[in-house]
């Protein structure tokens, strides 16, 4: 999962939420790319340099270059040990980094500079940030930037959400269920239409991914053990089955609204079959029978 | 400090864990107990609590903590407790020279400011013992509450950035803790603190949240809490534990139980 995710280039974007936090998921795309080779950028806003680069081997943390906006990204113990600029030059310094090789940039995490940066600023930034190969005119086309933002969703309304996600070639939401995280992830490649999977996974303690086939079964209910189960349909004081000629009766029954084809030729041909019915009067005292036609004087 | 709580976050005075951020939330009811419960088991755990009260008088956490077994007014003449009587410092602001840092500077601004003074209280208040003095354990931030920052018209962001810095200070540095608690409007659509809520929880290690029950009042079940465990150190396979008790708040003490089985209705 973690290649398929990688292999787009461009903007990956992570969306977790309070109950599903994304940053394992953060640790291992980079771990992946740090493996293949690439240099690491990592502009960390909301932890610390120990605490981001804990779980990594020193092979890995070795190709991490973290920039640090968690000690003190507004410059406000004004020691000089901030970066300089605060948040918005740190992110263009990325733009302009100029050392060749492939390079995946993280960002820890956008949310955190979405509510300190402008967001038609940030979406700039973020364009130029994967689109870099475009910008170097000798840099060879099989070279992409990685760029990974991690974004909490319940902090913004639809429309940066909406701006940042129509930047994002690959997108991954995080949820789950019962303990077991799942990834619902859209791919949009270029000139194709938008795919979506699901994916159910776990992270590992050392950030390795472990797939996993499904959501965890429902954990079936203890079975009472003081309650035997019984057949309710014993002692009964009334008959619930059927012998073998009630069954046979009951089967060969038609019912009588049913249509059937005898009922259908018996209504094709009438009085063939059917007895001629007749109708039996006896006028009282007081009926006055007149065979005249009451209609007779109408002039029409 | 309540024993059944301590039980149920697996934890006692004595191994207290270290540099977490606790955030505290209700909804639909008063979770101001579980600030008393931190604020003595801090206290009992023999750490240096600096104290932003925003909501009530020293004199009262005063009595509830001692019917929890702590003394504020000892602790804070030892030195242990540094308490921002929030009520009565912010009248203080209006009669200084405006040249004065105050923690509270930001009642005077007209704009949404930023909580930097507040911040620099805060680090003063925690600063490491110089050697000759008695060494506290660790130091512990405690805030009730940070709503309220917002009714006063400090932006989210600027919440944010405060407990960002003190996380960086109180939590990184000084390898301390900080507990803040947040009101969860629920169905009152305040983007503000949605926004300072759902950010707070991003960063936390541990929320409880104190929530009244879906069906209203009840004499014997005041409400209940869920326990959600976030960002353990080595993410396993327990990694976002999430209990949920019910409990009933008692004179000195508060008894949890597993939900449906408050000793009322057995």
């Amino acid at each position: 999962m973690l290649e398929l995710l990688l292999a787009l280039g461009g903007l990956v974007l992570l969306r977790d939420s309070v109950e599903w936090e994304g940053r394992s998921l953060l640790k291992a795309l980079i771990k992946k790319s740090a493996l293949c080779g690439e240099q690491v950028h990592i502009l960390g806003c909301e932890v610390s340099e120990e605490e981001f680069r804990e779980g990594f081997d020193s092979n890995i943390n070795s190709r991490l270059v973290y920039h640090d906006l968690f000690r003190d990204p507004l410059n406000w113990s004004k020691t000089g040990e901030a970066l300089p600029g605060g948040p918005l030059e740190a992110l263009r310094a990325l733009c302009r980094r100029t050392d060749p090789g492939p390079v995946t940039v993280a960002l820890d995490s956008l949310s955190w500079l979405l509510l300190h940066l402008p967001c038609t600023t940030l979406c700039q930034i973020l364009h130029a940030l994967s689109h870099q190969d475009s910008c170097h005119g000798d840099s060879s086309p099989g070279e992409q930037v990685h760029v990974l933002g991690l974004l909490h969703e319940e902090l913004h309304g639809p429309g940066p959400l909406g701006a940042l996600s129509s930047l994002a070639q690959t997108e991954v939401t995080l949820s789950g269920v019962m303990g077991q995280a799942s990834a619902h992830i859209l791919y949009r490649r270029p000139q194709q239409r938008p795919t979506h999977q699901t994916q159910w996974f776990s992270i590992l303690p050392d950030f390795s991914l472990e797939l996993q086939g499904g959501p965890p079964l429902e954990s079936q209910p203890n079975p009472d053990p003081h309650t035997p189960s019984t057949d309710p349909t014993t002692h009964l004081t009334f008959n619930l089955h059927l012998s073998k000629k009630e069954r046979e009766a009951k089967d060969s029954l038609t019912l009588p609204f049913q249509f059937s084809s005898e009922k259908q030729q018996a209504l094709l041909r009438p009085g063939l079959s059917q007895a001629t019915s007749h109708i039996f009067y006896e006028p009282d005292a007081y009926d006055d029978l007149d065979q005249e036609d009451p209609d007779d004087d109408l002039d029409v | 400090m309540f024993p059944e709580l301590n039980n149920l976050l697996n934890t006692t005075p004595d191994q207290a864990e270290q540099g977490k951020l606790t955030l505290l939330c209700d909804a639909k009811t008063d979770g101001s107990f579980l600030v008393h419960h931190f604020l003595s088991f801090y206290l009992k755990a023999n750490c240096k609590v600096c104290f932003v009260a925003l909501i009530q008088s020293f004199s009262h956490y005063n009595i509830v903590g001692q019917k929890l077994g702590v003394s504020l007014t000892t602790a804070r003449e030892r030195g242990q407790l540094v308490f921002l009587e929030g009520l009565k410092s912010a009248v203080d602001v209006f009669f200084r020279p405006q040249e004065d840092p105050h923690p509270l500077q930001f009642l005077r601004e007209a704009n949404s400011g930023n909580l930097q003074p507040l911040y620099e209280f805060v680090q003063e208040a925690l600063k490491p013992m110089d050697s000759g003095e008695a060494a506290w354990r660790c130091p512990v931030l405690l805030v009730d509450d940070l709503s309220v920052l917002l009714s006063l018209g400090v932006g989210a962001v600027a919440v944010l950035d405060f407990v960002h810095y003190c996380r960086a200070t109180v939590c990184r540095e000084r390898k301390g803790n900080v507990v803040a608690l947040v009101h969860d409007s629920g169905d009152a659509e305040d983007e503000e603190n949605d926004i300072l809520l759902n950010g707070l929880g991003h960063q936390s290690h541990l929320i409880l949240r104190a929530e009244g029950l879906a069906t209203g009042f009840c004499k014997d079940v005041h409400g209940q809490l869920r326990i959600l465990w976030r960002r353990p150190s080595q993410p396993t396979a327990q990694r976002d534990r999430s209990l949920t008790y019910q409990y009933k708040i008692q004179d000195k003490n508060v008894s949890f139980f597993a939900k449906g089985m408050s000793p009322a209705v057995l």
